[in-house]
């Protein structure tokens, strides 16, 4: 396990991250605070793909001097899959960012408790 | 290949693109549009599945022209029409049977986005249900999440606002789990198409090497739809989002949202991992229990619960725990009993959720119990379809509740070892279940002499109330001649291996 923990630092260090984001976005009780764990849970993911995707030694899968060989190149596939989900997330950040808006403007505060404490006492 | 074949492409398109148009329609047309749509949808998948059905095979469609491991692909076969017809014949109703509620519910300027986010989620429900790409899955789960939530927030209460928030926290949280367990499973594999992944896991599986990475993927995978399809102790969102958006929305969500999930977890189940796979796991174990503890315990809220609309939505909790009971099962009587109880939930849920609209209105709009006291004699026609509804979900012959709860407890005797466990909770769960419906019953049947309220007569709201009296057809019919549609999900399964 040792060696290959090493080996592998970067997937390591991914599920770690995942961890954390996924942690704070269910734990946290300040929106903005969530919505930070949310973005780290998801670039982790990112790491993961794009350390999946790297082979050492060759380069970026753009043809710029003629090169065709797939030798030359890393798998472009995690790339793309990486770009299709930084695109996913941006939408759910934003989305999710607009939404603690309207709430902080209704309820004058970021605690989604506290938001709920204010509901119950509205008791609507 | 036949022009049928083209069906699950247009549809998904149809209904993409009706969305896009739908936002500079004014809001009649718009409306229009919609169930133009949802309609031309549902045919066009009616003749997909009769074709299909005199075929017997499915098929597989390139999107793009690239063959297998690197192109995108749909597939359809028996049960993946059969789903999208479905979807399409509740959604139909359910957009119908709220519509007259809308202009009270949400602001007149916003009515055309309502339909572009009842499209965006149509179109995303049909793309989870055809695609044979998991990655593409991916992107639509979020689609269909990002949709649901603007279905839940366009209602602008600060209620709403705060169910939003936290359903899409939990889906968040979902679908990251999902990605994850999706990326360690490329990596495994080497493919994202789902065929291409399942002749790969059989190789590891056979191998030897790299099996518990495997189980760690499909474990993340498994939760992360649970999740999102608020399984027992993730349905903390689940009663507020119900209870508190538009009443079209609240059918939707109910009964499609979470069952497009839960669709997609079939798929990967059969065609992704193998089902005979995926039963040597413990994972099944893990969601039998949970299945069974949600059975108790979103009844056990169901009761406590003093707001006719939070009852039916803890009742949900309760039904998707019936479902997950049946994958915990390991055997295709349980996944059968389980699709089943997918249809059958979905028509009876949204049945209940347009007629207790119907009681509320004739309550002075109080979803209080107290004051529900003799509704269903001041409206009639949805008294009669609530407890239609009700007996459904107790599960009384002639209706589809029966049926559903029929078939699990026949393929729970076949099971060894869990079926003490599943027959001793269905039975109360079963018990209840009554209780809360019957209660409701027996209130809004209760009668009132001097309640304030004015009545509702089938003159005031005809198109509500021939919407109400379809859902009770469906229901019936999915009652009484169940076999075929036994048959034809028993000839889907079997085209999904």
């Amino acid at each position: 396990m040792g060696p290959n923990l090493l080996a592998n630092y970067g997937e390591a260090v991914s599920a770690i991250l995942f961890c954390i984001g996924f942690t704070n976005l269910l734990l946290q009780t300040n929106l903005i605070k969530k919505i930070i764990g949310l973005n780290i849970m998801d670039s982790a993911i990112y790491l993961f793909l794009a350390e999946k995707g790297y082979i050492a030694g060759r380069a970026a899968p753009i043809v710029v001097d003629g090169v065709t060989s797939v030798e030359a190149y890393i798998n472009p596939i995690p790339s793309g899959l990486v770009l299709t989900g930084i695109v996913v997330s941006v939408s759910v950040t934003a989305l999710m960012l607009s939404l603690t808006i309207r709430l902080y403007l209704r309820y004058h505060t970021l605690d989604l408790d506290e938001i709920s404490m204010q509901l119950k006492r509205e008791g609507k | 290949m036949d022009f049928i074949c083209n069906f699950p492409f247009f549809s998904i398109l149809i209904s993409l693109f009706s969305g896009t148009i739908c936002s500079v329609l004014p809001a009649k047309a718009a409306k229009a549009v919609n169930r133009l749509v949802i309609a031309a949808v549902g045919l066009m998948s009616a003749v997909l599945l009769l074709y299909l059905l005199s075929t017997g095979e499915s098929f597989i469609y390139w999107m793009g022209h690239f063959p297998a491991p690197w192109g995108n692909e749909i597939r359809a076969g028996v049960l993946e029409a059969g789903m999208a017809l479905f979807f399409c014949v509740i959604m139909y109703l359910s957009m119908a049977g709220g519509a007259h509620k809308l202009p009270d519910e949400v602001v007149e300027s916003k009515h055309s986005l309502y339909y572009i986010l009842v499209n965006l989620l149509l179109s995303s429900l049909l793309a989870l249900v055809y695609t044979n790409d998991m990655f593409t899955a991916y992107v639509f789960v979020e689609i269909n999440t990002i949709s649901a939530c603007g279905l839940i927030m366009i209602r602008q209460v600060g209620r709403t606002i705060e169910a939003a928030v936290r359903y899409m926290i939990m889906s968040l949280l979902g679908s990251g789990l999902l990605l994850f367990g999706l990326c360690i499973m490329y990596d495994l594999t080497g493919h994202l198409l789902m065929s291409n992944i399942k002749e790969s896991v059989a190789l590891i599986m056979a191998n030897g090497e790299y099996q518990i990475p495997l189980i760690v993927a499909v474990a993340l995978m498994c939760i992360g739809l649970c999740i999102k399809s608020a399984l027992f102790p993730f349905h903390a969102w689940l009663p507020d989002a119900y209870g508190y958006s538009t009443v079209s929305s609240a059918a939707i969500l109910s009964s499609l949202v979470s069952k497009g999930y839960i669709f997609l977890l079939i798929k990967i189940i059969y065609r992704v991992i193998g089902f005979d796979i995926f039963n040597s796991t413990r994972i099944i174990d893990v969601l039998f229990v949970f299945g069974l503890m949600g059975m108790i315990f979103g009844s056990l809220s169901a009761i406590k619960e003093n707001d006719i609309r939070r009852m039916i939505a803890f009742s949900s909790v309760a039904q998707i725990g019936y479902i997950y009971m049946g994958f915990g099962m390991g055997t295709q009587a349980g996944m059968v009993a389980s699709i089943f109880h997918i249809l059958s939930h979905a028509a009876t849920k949204s049945l209940l959720f347009i007629a207790a609209i119907g009681l509320t209105d004739v309550s002075g709009g109080s979803r209080k119990f107290i004051d529900l006291t003799g509704a269903a004699y001041r409206n009639k026609w949805a008294g009669v379809a609530f407890t239609a509804g009700s007996l459904s979900m107790v599960g009384i012959p002639l209706f589809s509740g029966f049926i559903s709860k029929l078939l699990f407890a026949q393929a729970a005797v076949q099971v060894e070892g869990k079926m003490l466990a599943s027959l001793i909770v269905l039975g109360i769960s079963t018990v209840l279940n009554a209780v809360y419906f019957m209660k409701t019953v027996i209130r809004i049947y209760t009668s009132e002499q001097d309640a304030p309220y004015k009545s509702i007569t089938f003159r005031d709201r005809k198109a509500y109330t021939v919407v109400l009296v379809c859902s009770i057809l469906l229901n019936v019919i999915l009652g009484v001649s169940s076999q075929p549609v036994v048959d034809m999900i028993g000839q889907g399964l079997a085209m999904f291996a």
